[in-house]
């Protein structure tokens, strides 16, 4: 099998992975199947949706260096976007079915609330990464792309902050989110490392 | 005598959604095949490795039908359905998610059972399985549950005034305070076993009242809903129930009662102080400092798509009742 029919079995994969979930859901919510407080189940499934994907997206490249298997980082951007998509719908999520277009609300949420405010950061630079994937974007915007791609490593870990905040007392699975945003970041060390020296001098 | 006074909270007959007539909208649902089809999925989407449990492996728990007096005041509210009652719960000791106590509780054994009564009193007693439904007359109580967490539902209960069992005990007048805990029994809560499964909090769960609150017509012994004794994942065989504090007050599977001189430690202030407060009123003017107090979703018999945020009322709506315990505390300090 080539490169090429391995990146596109791949993807019809991804595609699938990512899709069937995300509509079963909402077909479960619509149908009133999703238990007595669908909302809360909604809003978990997105957002635990999201990070897991961004966390496969950011093993991509560690994965392709170790087996030395170079046609897997063409799956990088279709797994980013849908860890976008599910991040959208998070977000969507709590501001139609939690605060229930409540604009004073959310936004007064947002603001005052700290796990929210970590989370809304976060999905503002991604939204700034998927927007800047379009190829011809990325062209046009030469070195820069690379730098702003490099936030990555931040909305990682701003995303396990966010989630570690959110919870009640339950803190085995954060704690093991950040254990494995940890380990991606020990990967790159090097780089983060030129990338922390390079901001402050 | 018993004199009905209508009270602000009452609604209006007509708003009731009849047992029968959820049963069988669910039994149309059914037929139409929708419940099923999504009941198949729910388990595949059901983050949770034993999901399926409950249906594969276990009986579920046999709940028998009690006798008493319907609550005169409150038929009105729209009731929470029994199903989303019985499926939807926080009871840590057997999972922290909402669901696993419906699944992982099924097994629980509520016979024998003993309630101690002890400490600042001069009758301490103990009672069995049978005196928690037999000693003292059974009334529903349609009460309002808000959760700290900032949805609500409407629940009939049914059990006795904590009241007419204190005064069995006879408080002396060293007893200022209640303190209530949960039965301990690792093998069959398996919550208390595993710290992931219980959220990390400390067992045996204990709260407390203070004893004018305790006293307070309004705070309920319960030992069933719906018309049928407790279902094990909502507190069976005995819980309490405080419908103008924070859910997490309303300790279930009560084995001890303990009237006590000094503030009794709880489970969740304990766990975070500035979270959770010992009084914990329902209070729309202090917000959680993770989320807003001053609404909440309530949950009906709506999916998705039900417009249900509600404006959360100070006491839960119960101001006429027990405002006056609290007269000239400052609200925000003793949250």
């Amino acid at each position: 099998m080539t490169s090429s029919t391995k990146v596109f079995f791949l993807k019809v994969i991804i595609h699938l992975g990512a899709l069937l979930p995300l509509a079963n859901l909402y077909f479960l919510a619509f149908g009133d199947g999703l238990g007595a407080d669908p909302v809360e189940v909604v809003i978990h499934f997105t957002g635990i949706g999201a990070l897991n994907l961004l966390l496969i997206t950011l093993s991509i490249s560690p994965l392709a260096k170790i087996f030395k298997q170079g046609y897997l980082l063409q799956t990088r951007r279709v797994l980013g976007l849908y860890a976008y998509t599910y991040a959208l719908f998070h977000v969507l999520n709590f501001l139609s079915f939690e605060v229930q277009f409540d604009g004073a609300l959310f936004i007064s949420e947002v603001i005052e609330r700290p796990y929210i405010t970590v989370g809304m950061v976060a999905f503002l630079l991604l939204t700034a990464l998927a927007i800047t994937s379009i190829s011809k974007l990325k062209r046009k915007m030469g070195k820069s792309w690379q730098r702003l791609h490099n936030f990555n490593y931040l909305i990682a870990l701003l995303v396990t902050v966010h989630f570690y905040w959110s919870v009640k007392s339950e803190l085995t699975s954060p704690l093991f989110y950040l254990a494995i945003v940890l380990l991606l970041l020990l990967f790159r060390v090097k780089k983060i490392k030129r990338l922390l020296l390079s901001l402050f001098t | 005598m018993l004199i009905n006074i209508p009270k602000k909270f009452d609604l209006n007959e007509s708003h009731v959604t009849d047992e029968p007539i959820y049963h069988e909208r669910r039994r149309l649902l059914k037929q139409m095949g929708f419940l099923g089809a999504g009941a198949l999925m729910s388990s595949a989407i059901a983050n949770n490795a034993k999901a399926g449990f409950f249906s594969d492996d276990e009986a579920p728990f046999q709940t028998r039908t009690l006798t008493y007096s319907k609550d005169p005041f409150n038929q009105t509210l729209i009731k929470t359905p029994e199903k989303k009652v019985i499926s939807h719960n926080n009871f840590y000791e057997f999972g922290s998610k909402k669901d696993q106590p419906a699944e992982l509780a099924q097994s629980f054994k509520v016979e024998p059972w003993q309630l101690k009564i002890s400490g600042e009193c001069d009758h301490p007693i103990t009672l069995d399985y049978d005196d928690l439904t037999k000693l003292f007359p059974l009334e529903e109580r349609i009460y309002r549950l808000r959760c700290v967490e900032a949805w609500s539902m409407v629940i009939p209960w049914i059990g006795f005034s904590l009241a007419s069992l204190l005064k069995k005990v006879a408080p002396n007048s060293r007893a200022n305070y209640v303190a209530f805990e949960t039965l301990y029994d690792p093998k069959q809560m398996p919550g208390q076993a595993n710290r992931r499964l219980g959220g990390g909090i400390k067992y045996p769960y204990v709260e407390g009242l203070r004893i004018d609150e305790a006293m307070n017509p309004l705070t309920l012994m319960s030992v069933g809903l719906y018309g049928k004794t407790l279902p094990p994942q909502n507190g069976a065989p005995i819980r309490l129930v405080v419908p103008w504090k924070y859910g997490f007050k309303s300790i279930k599977s009560i084995v001890g009662i303990k009237l006590v001189e000094h503030k009794p430690s709880t489970t969740w202030k304990k766990l975070a102080p500035k979270e959770y407060g010992f009084y914990a009123n329902v209070n729309p003017n202090h917000d959680h400092p993770r989320w807003s107090q001053a609404s909440e979703r309530r949950i009906t018999s709506g999916g998705l798509f039900t417009r249900n945020r509600i404006a959360t009322l100070p006491f839960n709506g119960y101001s006429e009742e027990v405002a006056d315990l609290y007269r000239g505390m400052n609200l925000s300090k003793h949250f």
